[in-house]
């Protein structure tokens, strides 16, 4: 089969087999194998694309004309070959892991969930591989309409709240700013493909670059950069899995993977340093890191706690961009990556200690990891690797991260990392060492429940190892990544 | 034949009007109806590939040469519009059956006298569109409006009967505005005809005459097409009629006006007179903006759902006075393009709404409560014609929306562009409260059943439309900007 057909086929398997989910919607059985299946499929399907992109393929088809002269085109680059499969690589686990945490918990509208869940997981895809602005802008907003519904999921006035906030700054912001930056680019660039090198270049000058590049980033607000970021701790109300897959992995780092994809190939790392036009957004970025990170100190409630580490680890994703150095964009990328790994550690384990104790808040959770052991001895390796400590995956993004701070010399940001690293230790590590260390306490109660359904510990046991596991393979990253940087 | 098609797309109808009179109430009566706005539409179809391959297309009604006769004249312009018109009357017509025999205040035995009203407004809508004439635009402009006032007032609600009422007054300003235009156009020129008027009134341009048949018209024709401040008769004309009579208002009556005042101050004055000299893009730019912005406004603090979108189609005719203003290939485009995409849109948006009406009886937001989760097809084109409405990529809505930014930004009017955009947020805001209602508040109490299928399949067809038209754009951009450069004499 042509790389081609192959490329349609990794849009075709989720968004086919929300048929399937659907026709059995009475049978939970077959709907979640279909479910299962599917993201099997498309797990295979992405990878086979994996050897064409290593020796510099870069296969490409378009649809139709949005606009007449703007096709709908997909195009496979290795940044978002990297994307790509880091969510057709979770998904599989995330569905694993919803079944034993929906019917643990016993949700309802479960068919509503795996359909709008299969359609996200399309849209992300469509994010990865869109090979021009608009396509990306098209995926963009589907991902925001699909995860609505999984936000609400529970229907209470709460989350009803929620999604109106949801909805409202992403909608907000790409409508308000992101189109318009499109357009602009649209009117003075005469293309919009994400072309190596950029296609900004000689087409805008002055100040005006700093303005488009503030519509660019603000105007992607799935990015959560302050002080667009409300959206990601408003949507923890959806069920855990959704906040795994969806708000740690997929909608979060399709957001920074548009702000890498822009800053890569829209204006090109080149014409950024030149100019210096991404000067302030390096600060933005930093103090994004800070408070965010300061911000999950305060929370007692374990999934905000969690949301607040994200948008400060977005916020490095962010920076490296910012730095437009080499090192700093391959740094910036692979964290997407590590990222996703050790933070849908942790959404899982939450989610494991929510379903096996209902429990929520971090201060009702002494003594726990006693009871349940590869819970918490996961959720310490995820944390690990998010403080970026080796030997785990997280530990190389940073590394990268500095280096690009010290190759951009900005020994400010340096400094940045390195405090933030040691406040990620303040917020992340007292989780764990509670739940082995601290005693039972009376408000722990009797637990009853040893360990969470065996559907939820197998797959945070996998991500678990793969946060080891990245660590060693962090060279294969390397080659995939180096050529957007090496321009 | 096929030399007949100008003169058969307005015969048609006028002949099936007073013949469906004749029928007796049942199903003969609609078919012949559906048949006739079904051949209109064939027609206008191939008049648009006609015009598309050859170019203009003049026909001499009744073998009478123009300075005599009436000339119908085709350019890409009006045969796009003529798809418009005849595409949503189609459509609609295969809705209104099953509304016109249990919801409207109509004795039984006079069914049939809503066809004849319906194919007259057809009639007159098309006829203003084909012409090329200037008095003829009146005839067929009473037409239509006399026949949209009995539409109207035949809603259940007894308020229709003063919505149509109201409306009948503001038409009827609005008509004798334009008859006074073209009035003192014909006293200046002494002729009628479009093409002559075009080359007789440069010279004559400077006198106080033309400049009074100029703002005369501007008047007359805005108050037809309800550009804000003169759009007061429209929410309640909307609100009160029976649905299908609102679809068709909504997606056609008011375009139709709007090609009225382009074909005037293109085609007739000349961008030239009208933007250069009379400066008039100075008044319908606040116009546009403000109508936009007020008008989405209120529309969130609506809690009847159809007066909601009544006037969010003000804001829209905003949207497109807007395109007019900015006097360029890119805004005309974005203009035409959203006439098009906007008889799409809210074709579905009332339809839907008809189907929902159809059921629980009225169309406002408290009993709208859980309807998604007891009427799932309608709520679903409800949701792909809101989509399209703010202007969601992969939906037709985007494709004006696009073209509208584009064209503030060539102009360098970055204000604008950013209302545009904030406005369409305003319409995200308005449309989600009742997807909101609709499938997370409890569902009703009482049984309510999916609207029956006759219903169902039109609003399908135009929602699965928005769909098509917002990824196949070479009709709603490719031609709409063919038609933009016809109006601006620019030769592609």
């Amino acid at each position: 089969m042509s790389s081609e057909a192959v490329l349609l086929l990794a849009l075709f398997i989720p968004l086919a087999s929300t048929v399937f989910i659907a026709a059995n919607d009475t049978r939970p059985d077959w709907r979640e194998g279909a479910t299962l299946l599917a993201s099997l499929l498309l797990l295979g399907t992405v990878l086979s694309l994996l050897p064409e992109v290593l020796a510099g393929g870069r296969p490409s088809v378009d649809l139709f004309e949005l606009i007449p002269g703007l096709p709908l085109r997909l195009t496979v680059e290795p940044l978002g070959m990297m994307f790509a499969g880091v969510a057709a690589l979770l998904w599989p686990l995330n569905s694993l892991y919803s079944i034993g945490y929906m019917r643990g918990n016993k949700e309802q509208h479960q068919t509503r969930f795996y359909v709008c869940f299969a359609v996200a997981i399309a849209s992300a895809i469509g994010v990865a591989f869109s090979g021009n602005l608009l396509t990306l802008f098209v995926f963009y907003e589907a991902l925001t309409l699909s995860t609505y519904p999984l936000v609400t999921h529970k229907g209470t006035p709460e989350a009803m709240r929620a999604g109106r906030l949801y909805l409202g700054i992403l909608l907000g912001t790409s409508i308000g700013l992101l189109l318009l930056a499109i357009v602009w680019t649209w009117r003075i660039a005469g293309v919009l493909d994400f072309t190596p090198g950029g296609i900004l270049a000689g087409h805008i000058e002055g100040p005006a670059i700093a303005v488009l590049l503030a519509l660019f980033v603000f105007g992607i607000g799935k990015a959560a950069l302050m002080p667009f970021h409300h959206w990601l701790p408003a949507a923890m109300v959806a069920p855990t899995p959704v906040s795994a897959l969806l708000h740690a992995v997929a909608v979060v780092k399709a957001g920074v993977f548009a702000v890498m994809k822009v800053i890569v190939y829209v204006f090109g790392i080149d014409f950024l340093s030149a100019t210096s036009a991404s000067q302030w957004l390096m600060w933005v970025a930093a103090l994004t890191i800070l408070l965010a990170s300061c911000v999950a100190m305060t929370q007692d409630n374990l999934k905000a706690r969690l949301a607040y580490s994200t948008i400060s680890q977005l916020g490095y994703v962010v920076l490296g961009a910012a730095l437009a150095t080499s090192l700093g964009v391959i740094g910036g990328s692979m964290q997407i990556a590590m990222h996703a790994m050790g933070k849908i550690t942790l959404f899982f384990c939450a989610g494991a200690i929510y379903t096996a104790t209902h429990k929520t808040e971090i201060s009702q959770m002494d003594g726990l990891g006693r009871v349940m052991p590869f819970t918490f001895g996961a959720f310490l390796i995820g944390s690990l690797s998010i403080i970026g400590l080796p030997p785990l995956g997280g530990s190389w993004s940073k590394w990268y991260l500095l280096a690009g701070t010290a190759d951009a010399g900005q020994w400010a940001m340096m400094a940045v990392l390195l405090v933030s690293s040691l406040l990620n230790v303040a917020y992340l590590l007292p989780i764990a060492a509670r739940g082995f260390f601290a005693p039972l306490t009376h408000e722990t109660g009797e637990v009853s429940v040893r360990e969470t359904p065996l559907a939820c510990i197998v797959p945070l046991c996998l991500t678990a190892s793969g946060c080891v596991l990245l660590f060693f393979s962090a060279d294969a990253l390397y080659t995939l990544l180096a050529p957007i940087a090496t321009r | 034949m096929i030399d007949h098609l100008p003169a058969l797309q307005v015969v048609i109808p006028l002949i099936a009007a007073p013949l469906s009179a004749l029928f007796r109430p049942g199903r003969a009566v609609w078919g012949l109806a559906m048949a006739a706005s079904g051949l209109s539409l064939l027609i206008a179809i191939l008049l648009l590939r006609q015009v598309l391959e050859q170019g203009v297309i003049s026909y001499p009604m009744g073998n009478w040469p123009a300075p005599w006769g009436i000339e119908y004249r085709v350019d890409a312009a009006n045969a796009f519009m003529l798809l418009i018109v005849s595409m949503i009357g189609t459509v609609v017509i295969a809705f209104a059956r099953t509304v016109v025999e249990q919801r409207i205040r109509l004795p039984e035995h006079k069914q049939p006298w809503f066809y004849t009203a319906y194919l007259l407004c057809l009639t007159g809508l098309l006829g203003m569109i084909v012409t090329g004439d200037a008095f003829n635009v009146f005839v067929f402009l009473e037409i239509s409006s006399l026949s949209s006032y009995v539409l109207i007032s035949l809603g259940r609600d007894r308020r229709a009967l003063t919505a149509a009422y109201q409306y009948l007054i503001m038409g009827t300003i609005g008509a004798t505005f334009i008859l006074i235009g073209i009035g003192l156009l014909y006293v200046m020129t002494g002729t009628l005809n479009m093409m002559d008027l075009a080359a007789r009134i440069p010279a004559v341009s400077g006198t106080r005459t033309i400049r009074a048949a100029f703002a005369f018209l501007t008047v007359g024709v805005s108050l037809k097409l309800a550009l804000f401040p003169l759009h007061l008769w429209l929410p309640n004309a909307y609100a009160y009629a029976p649905s299908p009579v609102t679809a068709f208002l909504a997606a056609t009556a008011t375009k139709v006006a709007i090609y009225v005042l382009l074909r005037f101050f293109f085609t007739i004055f000349g961008a030239e007179f009208s933007f250069n000299v009379m400066e008039l893009d100075r008044i319908l730019l606040p116009l546009a903006l403000i109508g936009i912005f007020s008008a989405s406004v209120v529309a969130i603090f609506q809690t009847n759902v159809k007066r909601m979108l009544a006037y969010s189609s003000v804001a829209q005719i905003g949207y497109m006075i807007l395109g007019v203003s900015l006097v360029s290939v890119t805004g005309l485009t974005s203009t035409l393009s959203h006439l098009f995409n906007h008889a799409l849109m809210k074709g579905t948006l009332f339809m839907a709404l008809g189907c929902i009406s159809f059921r629980i009886g009225a169309a406002s937001l408290d009993r709208m409560a859980g309807v998604g989760r007891v009427m799932p097809w309608t709520m679903g084109a409800f949701v792909i014609g809101g989509l399209s409405l703010i202007g969601a990529p992969l939906t037709a809505g985007f494709v004006s929306k696009w073209y509208l930014i584009l064209g503030a930004l060539e102009r360098g009017w970055w204000p604008v562009a950013a209302l545009v955009l904030l406005t369409s947020l305003l319409a995200v805001i308005y449309l989600w409260r009742v997807v909101e209602v609709a499938y997370f508040k409890p569902a009703p109490e009482r049984p309510v059943r999916e609207a029956p299928l006759a219903l169902l399949i039109p609003t399908w067809t135009l929602a699965l439309a928005n769909l098509y038209f917002g990824m196949e754009t070479s009709l709603n951009a490719g031609v709409a900007r063919r038609a933009a450069e016809t109006l601006l004499g620019v030769a592609p």
